[in-house]
């Protein structure tokens, strides 16, 4: 397949502007004839909706929780970066493009990261108008933090509640655009398939969470801003709720799936107690503004960290790399810690920890500041841990966070099937390989607010108003078949395991051979493992009750059902990426210090995998990543 | 540890309700409350009955989905936490504990443990929200806000819209979550050309889904998990009674003074 990524011509900083110049705009008369389905509403699927409602579009919006404001997005805790440069600092829009490309580490598209530089600072602007309560100085003007990666300070925040108040942000215009009118609103709906018509996506079909009632939906465009698939190795910051569902049926129909292998794993989060556990929680990172991280020097050092004395402390982001000390990007401060839990040096029972210690911060600044900075991300480190962090260091670990991989969208948030957009989290397009703090809002907010609404008229323009086919044509009935069919599959299995006992296993597999470190060989083995599990749940799992109601088991058993697919395809490209780059480290590739080594001649590609069928080899289509404007350097943070 | 549970079965809106029994054996005291009931349920489907439905989602006490309303407390024990942050070591072993859905008339049932809970969302349409269109804000720095406006606006805005507000109290009152959005928006220079308009519609439409009035007993306060204050009811009386007057005597809505 020919993959055109539609990177317009010309020098960096003007391709964005000649761009929305040049493409095709739909006449504002015309607008209400056009129907668009956004699915998830996030911060990318909320702000897009109530934009592109703004506009005069008609808009479904739909989502799997009871409300809007409930998706995940709410739970990003530190902040949002912008290259606003208030702080007089040397932030600029190249800086914050050049940091964005070196952070991923070299693997995504310069023309895209480029435009997210520079509507970061409309994002800031639109979200102040909004009411969005942002840290203030006394001033009353906006105030800032440092996050990992960068040597400027450009997070904004709110407290340690930055993705909630985003999200009420967006939440609030899209509810306005609902009480005018422009928006409906299908809340507690779940996407179950995506209906292509004539080689274009036309619509969706829906399963009512609490009817069980399948019904087709029509639009003349389709938008996926469903998140990420993180929840694919079970433990995760994720969301109970969140799925690939979407975005892997979109897959199944067609859609490619891009560098599904860079999953992100984020190096502060509280270690895991106990085999019960249901997800992970993360502390922000922020807090690497002012916590030290260090183990003990000695191996199973048992005592308390207060009696551990200083030189017996090994502070090591702060000794392998001085000049960005504790904030190292993610991949790296990650690794960091497994190699020295790996030594023998991790803390508390299980020994799969570091401390990250507040206590020089306290000293030099005094309690109440600290509180003021990260107080409720004190208080929720105390309810599910019961320590006091004001006293004693906390204890984290790494946990998978966030993915880079996505459908492949082309450079106005396309994916290869026609009228099919896909936005935030869920596309591939902004952190290559790796994603830097405080940019996950950034982009979400930056497609749905300033990208989308632009591109998607280009594609609206080239569609007749009116032409859209309607909701009982052969293809929707179809593809209504096909999901009931699935559901009433999995409800007559009636087998002995439960739905999360296969999901933990899964889990289990990925993180242990596909996580922080990967080899040929452990890649190799969970190839082997992931189809016999595939085949045994499709056997053996237990989906209780029947599809007329609302049935949580069986929402979780087609997510399941989804993730054992989509495994598949992760460990797939992991495998074929015969290097290391950000997050994706493969042992047999590291520098001599034990960092990533990269192979721009042979890996300077985007991997797009088409769909050939469950169990089935897919096929790589290859986009190359030119870089036009930056030299392709080895990553240092020393 | 081990608890007996006794769980309100209920299978759609129609159908009558009951409380129903399980145990739950050996239990670590650091589980989550809701890690107990994923414990309860997977030996409920091992055993091929259906378990319990109740809502969740972040599991970190700010999406606002989670809604138990736990030994007659919404949100169990614990001062200033989400049920998803409740422990089981705030519970006796051996204890019996019985757990419900947040109930009011605005909040219809789903299932068992979870509601409907829109009312909120059809509030928010009417008022809550600053109308500016994406593209025509100013410079971010253009209008400044005094730092302890955006603190006590943010003080506010922390509602996760959850609803223990309404379960707790005895006239199943949105108050507080009507306040809270009110103040927030109010609060801040951004939020000053609507500020009539807004609270009067929200008021309105508060009343019109069914909530109770106030009669200012505290409980909403008492167990909102994000601890947002009485103080902002208040603030929400003033901006509706500047509101109504300078509205010219529309007639108010009950308003819950």
């Amino acid at each position: 397949m020919k993959l055109d990524a539609k990177i317009p011509p010309g020098p960096l900083p003007q391709k964005w502007d000649k761009h929305k110049a040049s493409i095709k705009l739909v006449n504002p008369s015309n607008k209400r004839k056009y129907e668009i389905i956004v699915v998830g509403t996030g911060l990318a699927g909320g702000s897009a909706a109530a934009s592109l409602a703004e506009l005069g579009y008609s808009v479904k919006s739909f989502c799997i929780q009871d409300s809007p404001r409930r998706a995940h997005s709410v739970a990003a805790q530190g902040g949002i970066n912008a290259a606003k440069n208030y702080q007089n600092d040397g932030d600029s829009v190249y800086r914050l493009f050049y940091d964005t490309i070196k952070g991923g580490d070299f693997r995504s598209r310069e023309a895209n990261v480029h435009r997210l530089a520079e509507v970061s600072v409309n994002i800031i602007d639109q979200c102040a108008a909004q009411g969005v309560p942002f840290a203030r100085e006394y001033s009353g003007y906006l105030a800032n933090r440092s996050f990992g990666g960068a040597q400027v300070s450009r997070t904004f925040y709110a407290r340690g509640q930055t993705g909630q108040q985003l999200l009420l942000g967006a939440y609030q215009a899209l509810m306005r655009q609902v009480g005018l009118g422009q928006v409906k609103l299908f809340p507690r709906m779940e996407m179950l398939e995506l209906v292509v018509v004539n080689g274009h996506a036309k619509g969706i079909v829906v399963r009512d969470m609490v009817t069980g009632v399948i019904t087709s939906q029509a639009a003349d465009a389709v938008v996926l801003a469903t998140g990420g698939y993180g929840n694919v190795y079970y433990l995760s910051t994720y969301g109970r709720g969140s799925n690939a569902t979407a975005i892997w049926r979109a897959h199944k129909k067609g859609a490619l799936f891009a560098n599904p292998c860079f999953t992100q794993i984020h190096p502060t989060c509280i270690p895991v107690t106990g085999d019960y556990q249901s997800k992970l929680t993360l502390m922000s990172e922020s807090l690497r503004n002012d916590g030290r991280v260090w183990v003990p020097k000695k191996q199973a050092d048992k005592r308390s960290p207060g009696e551990i004395p200083e030189d017996e402390r090994d502070y090591y982001l702060e000794r392998k790399y001085p000049s960005y000390g504790n904030l190292a990007p993610r991949d790296i401060s990650s690794r960091a810690a497994k190699q020295v839990c790996d030594e023998g040096r991790g803390v508390g029972e299980s020994g799969l920890g570091v401390y990250l210690d507040f206590s020089d911060a306290i000293k030099r600044l005094g309690r109440p500041k600290i509180e003021e900075r990260y107080g409720n991300l004190f208080d929720m480190y105390h309810e599910i841990t019961h320590e006091n962090a004001y006293e004693k260091p906390m204890r984290i670990f790494p946990a998978i966070h966030y993915t880079m991989g996505g459908l492949w969208v082309d450079y106005n948030l396309m994916s290869n099937l026609p009228g099919l957009f896909v936005i935030g989290e869920a596309n591939f397009s902004d952190h290559g390989a790796n994603r830097l703090g405080a940019s996950a809002l950034m982009q979400g907010l930056a497609d749905g607010y300033f990208v989308l609404p632009y591109t998607i008229g280009d594609y609206l323009a080239s569609q007749k108003p009116g032409s859209r086919p309607k909701a009982d044509a052969t293809e929707f009935k179809q593809a209504e078949q096909e999901t009931n069919d699935r559901i009433r599959r999995l409800l007559s299995i009636r087998g002995k395991r439960t739905v999360t006992e296969f999901h933990k296993q899964l889990g289990k597999i990925l993180w242990s051979q596909c996580g922080m470190a990967r080899t040929e060989k452990s890649l190799k083995e969970a190839m082997a493992q992931i189809p016999s599990l595939r085949e045994e749940f499709w056997k053996d799992v237990n989906v209780p009750g029947d599809g007329q109601d609302l049935n949580q088991s069986l929402e979780r058993a087609g997510r399941v059902a989804d993730y054992l697919e989509l495994a598949e395809l992760l460990v797939y490209d992991a495998l074929m990426r015969d290097e290391s780059c950000g997050c994706h480290f493969r042992e047999e590739h590291q520098t001599p210090d034990g960092e990533c080594q990269r192979n721009d001649e042979q890996y300077a590609y985007v991997s797009a995998w088409e769909f050939t069928g469950v169990g089935k080899s897919p096929v790589l289509n290859k986009e190359p990543l030119v870089y036009e404007e930056v030299h392709l350097a080895q990553r240092s943070y020393k | 540890m081990n608890v007996k549970l006794r769980v309100w079965r209920q299978k759609d809106a129609q159908s009558a309700g009951r409380f129903v029994e399980y145990e739950a054996n050996d239990l670590n005291p650091n589980m989550s409350f809701l890690e107990m009931l994923d414990v309860v349920n997977d030996d409920l489907t091992r055993r091929g009955e259906e378990p319990i439905a109740f809502d969740h989602d972040c599991r970190e006490g700010i999406c606002g989905m989670c809604s138990c309303v736990i030994n007659g407390e919404p949100h169990g024990p614990e001062y200033k936490v989400a049920t998803c942050q409740t422990y089981m070591r705030s519970f006796q072993d051996g204890e019996t504990i019985t757990v419900e859905p947040f109930r009011a008339k605005a909040f219809p049932l789903i299932k068992d443990l979870v509601v409907n809970r829109s009312a909120f969302d059809r509030i928010i349409q009417v008022g809550g929200f600053i109308s500016a269109s994406t593209g025509s804000a100013p410079d971010g720095n253009a209008i400044p806000v005094p730092k302890q406006d955006a603190d006590l606006a943010m003080d506010a805005a922390a509602c996760i819209g959850c609803g223990a507000c309404v379960a707790a109290c005895k006239n199943a009152s949105a108050m507080l979550f009507v306040a809270a959005k009110i103040s927030h928006l109010n609060l801040l220079p951004q939020g000053q050309p609507e500020k009539e308009r807004r609270v009067l519609a929200m008021v309105e439409q508060m009343d019109e889904e069914g909530f109770g009035a106030c009669t200012v007993t505290g409980s909403c306060e008492a167990v909102c998990p994000k601890g947002i204050s009485l103080n902002f009811i208040a603030k929400m009386n003033r901006d509706y009674f500047g509101a109504l007057l300078k509205s010219g005597g529309k007639k108010p809505a009950s308003a819950g003074s």
